[in-house]
């Protein structure tokens, strides 16, 4: 006979609501008219978010292990990863909401008529706030699930409407395309070592649950060499996520050719969820063969940082060179998963957040800046760009001092952060490697800064246009939170450090 | 909050005055900059007058919890050492701005970026040396490069943002590998003590010789090459070229004085026994800077260039006075720093305003100013004359006190720096000789003597360097007490007497 599960509602609802949301929006896509949907899209996309927020404030000092019949595990880590994720989407939805990025009929081939009829009567592909919710309600699952067909699950929930929103640019179509099938293809090839990796654990452990596999880790039960390829096959999947080296080729590509929006939204919140997944997996399941992983990751995340930082001077588009410096973050933010300390957890979980809303701002950013041809990426034109809109420029610089890790931004206070905590645990190695590639990457990111301030406009075409009260919003919000983090970052230090608990 | 915080806050606070002044009004904004860096100096003479010269600790002290989870404070406080730096900052602070009146002018975003930036960059001087936690200190002395750059890149001339980029690279690297030390004694601390960044406490723990060694180098890299010591000096002439007249002076008086003053207050006191390992490898570079520093200035033909290689050679010697370790060279050093500030000020503005007047900064292209313009030529001669230690200004009693210091030590090396007095005669003597002495070279006969502004902003550093010449005693009774506590703290007893005041 089978028994109905139990589930505790109240601590699934932040995730409830979203899917919820989704589903909703899927319903208007298919009953509202054209005109009033993308407004009522929004709607129902923010009020989910903002509900989902306070639901995780309402359980923010719960802990269970059994809200969904032992598959997914509420901490006060898994709730700080949440609340970051659905923070970092409530900004990006808002820049996602200015449709001028996307490609307004999909279905239609790149410079056909069909294309330039659909632009003409205003049509809107308003499916993009139902793939974003999906995406949101999988990354909300991902660092709290805790057996790994659960993983499995949310791993495939946020990919599947990530690859098809990295299609939808309006400008650049083929580009946008052909970076949504190579995504979809290495995500697809990646999602299959993760699974191949899950089985090989649960043929060693004879179970899929994280702490399951723990505790048969601490018995010794069981064959090392199953264990071993399962640990480097689910790795595999997970580094392909937050774009490790050798895992990373992908990057560049998708950062370029998808819209704007969308590659702020996925640099930063598909960062925090992959990671907080392999945060959760390598500190609960796998902290007891610490000494079996510890030298893979570390040469990881050695050649990540070194090969982020020096690849991205070649750069010559601005997205292109974020991705680059992109992957060099993901390098750092593996010396915090290998210090395998409380501090080393909190570090990780401050720098995801301060990392993410100065990437939701770049990006941000970057989607304001056009010629008569949609968006200017490519670096060379954007000399001389402090003279025509300083507050921009501005702004932009401060973001890029911010990844550059300068003292007075929150950039710095994550690195310095991290690499404490990687120190103290001994992997003095990972802190010079560390230190040395953030002076290699503060070049380039110098360099931007040069080109917009010291260099004269060339005369051409290039405009920044006025931002919308939805864009102006998402990004003084972002720009403001990184400055504070800043200043004060005891304000989030000691919130990160107080939910920088994991439970098995 | 006490006055030494108040006297670092006032540049921000003006920073805000200057932001809501109207844009177009460049003679106002002005007015309000000097006024208020004018305003800071006066009240940082009151700091003086406050201090307990007796007392070697910390005065004016004030922590407030910044960043609790890593116990991290905004404390400040002064010694004798930083309090007569911080004097040295707010000083040319208004000498500049007064002297260098339409230096941002031809700059690419006008008067009030430039005062925003200079106020700025005087609120992180006085944060620099008046820090407590090696953190805050950190913080400051990597942030303040951002005002400079911006400084050098947006209001220099020539090759700037080369320059400028150069600059910032070579100290953000400097910085980073300090970075690495600090968290690696921040680790430290935390196993021994609890974590602090408290320098009083980081000095009394207990390191094994191999980390302590690697810790230190950490932080002499970073101060060496903002100091900048052969072989980590490549920036500096290059920067001091394409910088504004007014930016070089802040840039080699006082952010270059960071590194030395790092010297003394973190490799010293924080790492005694290592300072002591590399102290003859660090005496050594400091020999060679006296010395290619002075020949390469011999080889000058730019007169930015000439003042920039001789201040590599002057930083030989104050760093030469620092690891003499004896309290004669520390206060030597401590009061050379100052002093070099005054008389470097006093070059660079001047040969500024002969830049701007010639158009070009050729040494030969000047020649019989004496005749056309003799208040430049004097004051001119007067600094060059301070440059080179003539006894009876300011330099020569510091030059002195390093000698001599050294001497009791290192014998060998105090020979050979003296050398780098007889090649300061070559480098001061020939360019005197050429730009203000002999006939009126074509092109110069019509060059305009300075006016009155500038006679007011240079006459308190020429006065500076004559009284601090004959009657150094208020300085050195402000850095003795200081020096001497540093020396014995590191371990250290003088082979001879004290200083004879």
């Amino acid at each position: 006979m089978l028994t109905a599960p139990v589930l505790n509602y109240t601590l699934l609802s932040p995730i409830l609501i979203v899917l919820g949301g989704a589903l909703i929006t899927v319903l208007v896509e298919a009953f509202v008219g054209k005109v009033h949907r993308a407004a009522i899209q929004l709607t129902i996309t923010l009020g989910s978010l903002f509900l989902s927020l306070i639901q995780l404030w309402g359980i923010r000092d719960k802990f269970s292990t059994t809200a969904a019949v032992g598959s997914v595990v509420i901490d006060k880590a898994g709730i700080f990863l949440q609340a970051t994720i659905v923070i970092l989407s409530l900004i990006a939805v808002l820049l996602i909401a200015d449709q001028d990025n996307f490609v307004s009929k999909a279905s239609a081939v790149p410079g056909s008529t069909e294309e330039s009829e659909a632009i003409q009567t205003g049509v809107q592909q308003t499916e993009i706030f139902p793939l974003f919710l999906f995406a949101v309600a999988g990354m909300m699952l991902f660092p709290v699930a805790s057996d790994l067909i659960t993983l499995f699950v949310a791993l495939e929930v946020f990919s599947l409407p990530l690859y098809l929103l990295s299609g939808l640019s309006r400008r650049r179509r083929l580009l946008s395309q052909e970076a949504a099938l190579k995504y979809f293809l290495l995500g697809a090839y990646s999602s299959a070592f993760f699974l191949f990796g899950a089985a090989f654990l649960y043929g060693y452990s004879g179970t899929v649950s994280i702490s399951g596999i723990a505790s048969a880790i601490s018995n010794n039960a069981g064959n090392d060499v199953f264990m071993l390829l399962g640990i480097v096959f689910i790795s595999v999947g997970l580094l392909f996520k937050i774009s490790a080296v050798p895992f990373h080729s992908w990057t560049p590509d998708v950062y370029q050719g998808a819209p704007t929006p969308i590659t702020g939204f996925m640099a930063a919140c598909t960062k925090v969820a992959a990671f907080g997944a392999i945060l959760r997996i390598f500190y609960v399941g796998l902290s007891g063969v610490y000494t079996e992983w510890r030298p893979i990751i570390t040469v990881i995340a050695i050649i990540t940082m070194i090969f982020g930082s020096v690849v991205a001077i070649a750069q010559r588009d601005i997205k292109r060179m974020l991705a680059y410096s992109s992957i060099a973050h993901a390098g750092f933010l593996l010396s915090g998963l290998l210090a395998l300390s409380k501090d080393g957890l909190a570090a990780s979980l401050f720098y995801l957040f301060a990392y993410g809303v100065a990437t939701v701002a770049a990006f941000g950013i970057i989607s304001l800046i056009r010629d008569s041809a949609g968006e200017v990426t490519d670096l060379n034109h954007w000399v001389g760009l402090g003279k025509r809109s300083p507050l921009i420029a501005g702004s932009f610089a401060f973001l890029l001092l911010s990844f550059a890790g300068i003292p007075l931004t929150s950039g710095f206070v994550g690195k310095f952060a991290i690499f404490t905590a990687a120190y103290a645990t001994g992997n003095i190695g990972l802190v010079v490697v560390g230190v040395l590639s953030s002076a290699i990457a503060a070049f380039f990111y110098i360099r931007v800064i040069i080109m917009m301030f010291f260099t004269d406009p060339q005369q051409d075409s290039l405009s920044v246009v006025i931002p919308t009260i939805k864009s102006r919003v998402a990004i003084s919000s972002a720009l403001l939170i990184s400055v504070l983090l800043g200043l004060a970052p005891s304000l989030l230090l000691n919130t990160a450090t107080t939910f920088a608990n994991f439970i098995k | 909050m006490n006055l030494l915080t108040i006297i670092g806050a006032l540049p921000l606070l003006a920073c805000v005055v200057i932001a809501l002044l109207p844009k177009g009004n460049n003679e106002l904004i002005k007015r309000v900059a000097f006024t208020a860096t004018l305003i800071i100096a006066i009240a940082s003479v009151f700091l003086a007058t406050g201090f307990d010269k007796t007392q070697s600790g910390f005065q004016y002290v004030q922590s407030n919890k910044w960043i609790s989870a890593f116990n991290i404070n905004f404390a400040l406080g002064i010694d004798g050492i930083s309090l007569v730096l911080i004097l040295l900052s707010t000083l040319l602070v208004p000498i500049v701005v007064l002297a260098t009146w339409n230096e941002s002018d031809g700059g690419r975003w006008g008067s009030k970026v430039f005062y925003i930036l200079i106020l700025i960059l005087e609120t992180m001087m006085i944060g620099v040396f008046a820090a407590t936690d090696l953190f805050l200190f950190y913080v400051f002395f990597e942030a303040m490069l951002i005002p400079v750059y911006f400084l050098i890149g947006g209001f220099g001339s020539g090759e700037k943002s080369a320059a400028a980029v150069k600059f910032l690279l070579y100290s953000l690297f400097g910085g980073l590998l300090m970075l690495a030390s600090i968290i690696g004694l921040y680790v430290i601390a935390g196993n021994q003590i609890g974590a602090t960044f408290d320098l009083t406490q980081l000095a009394t723990l207990k390191i094994d010789s191999r980390t302590e060694n690697i810790l230190f180098l950490g932080f002499f890299i970073a101060f060496a090459i903002k100091a900048p010591l052969v072989p980590f000096h490549t920036w500096l002439p290059d920067a001091a070229k394409s910088a504004t007249p007014g930016t070089s002076v802040l840039l080699l008086g006082v952010l270059d004085k960071v590194g030395t003053y790092g010297m003394i207050r973190f490799c010293i006191a924080l790492f005694p026994d290592a300072s002591k390992t590399f102290t003859p490898l660090i005496i050594t570079l400091a020999v060679i800077s006296i010395l290619y520093g002075a020949f390469m200035a011999i080889g000058q033909r730019d007169i930015k260039g000439l003042i920039a290689f001789t201040s590599i050679s002057h930083f030989g010697f104050i760093t030469m006075g620092i690891f003499a370790m004896t309290t004669q060279g520390m206060s030597g050093a401590t009061l050379y720093m100052v002093n070099h500030g005054f008389s470097t000020a006093a070059l660079f503005l001047i040969a500024g305003w002969m830049i701007t007047r010639r158009k070009s900064s050729t040494i030969s292209d000047f020649g019989g100013l004496q005749r056309v313009t003799p208040v430049m030529a004097w004051t001119f001669f007067i600094a060059g004359m301070s440059s080179l230690a003539l006894p009876g200004l300011s330099s020569f009693v510091s030059e002195f006190l390093v000698l001599v210091g050294t001497y009791t030590r290192y014998p060998v090396a105090a020979i050979i720096g003296t050398l780098g007095i007889v090649l300061a005669a070559l480098y001061i003597l020939i360019p005197i000789q050429k730009a203000l002495h002999g006939p009126t070279t074509p092109g110069n006969e019509s060059l305009t003597d300075l006016t009155l502004r500038e006679k007011i902003a240079i006459a308190p550093v020429i006065a500076i360097i004559i009284v601090m010449g004959f009657y150094p005693k208020p300085v050195l009774d402000l850095i003795n007490p200081t020096a001497e506590k540093v020396v014995t703290t590191a371990g250290f007893t003088d082979p001879a007497a004290k200083v004879g005041k």
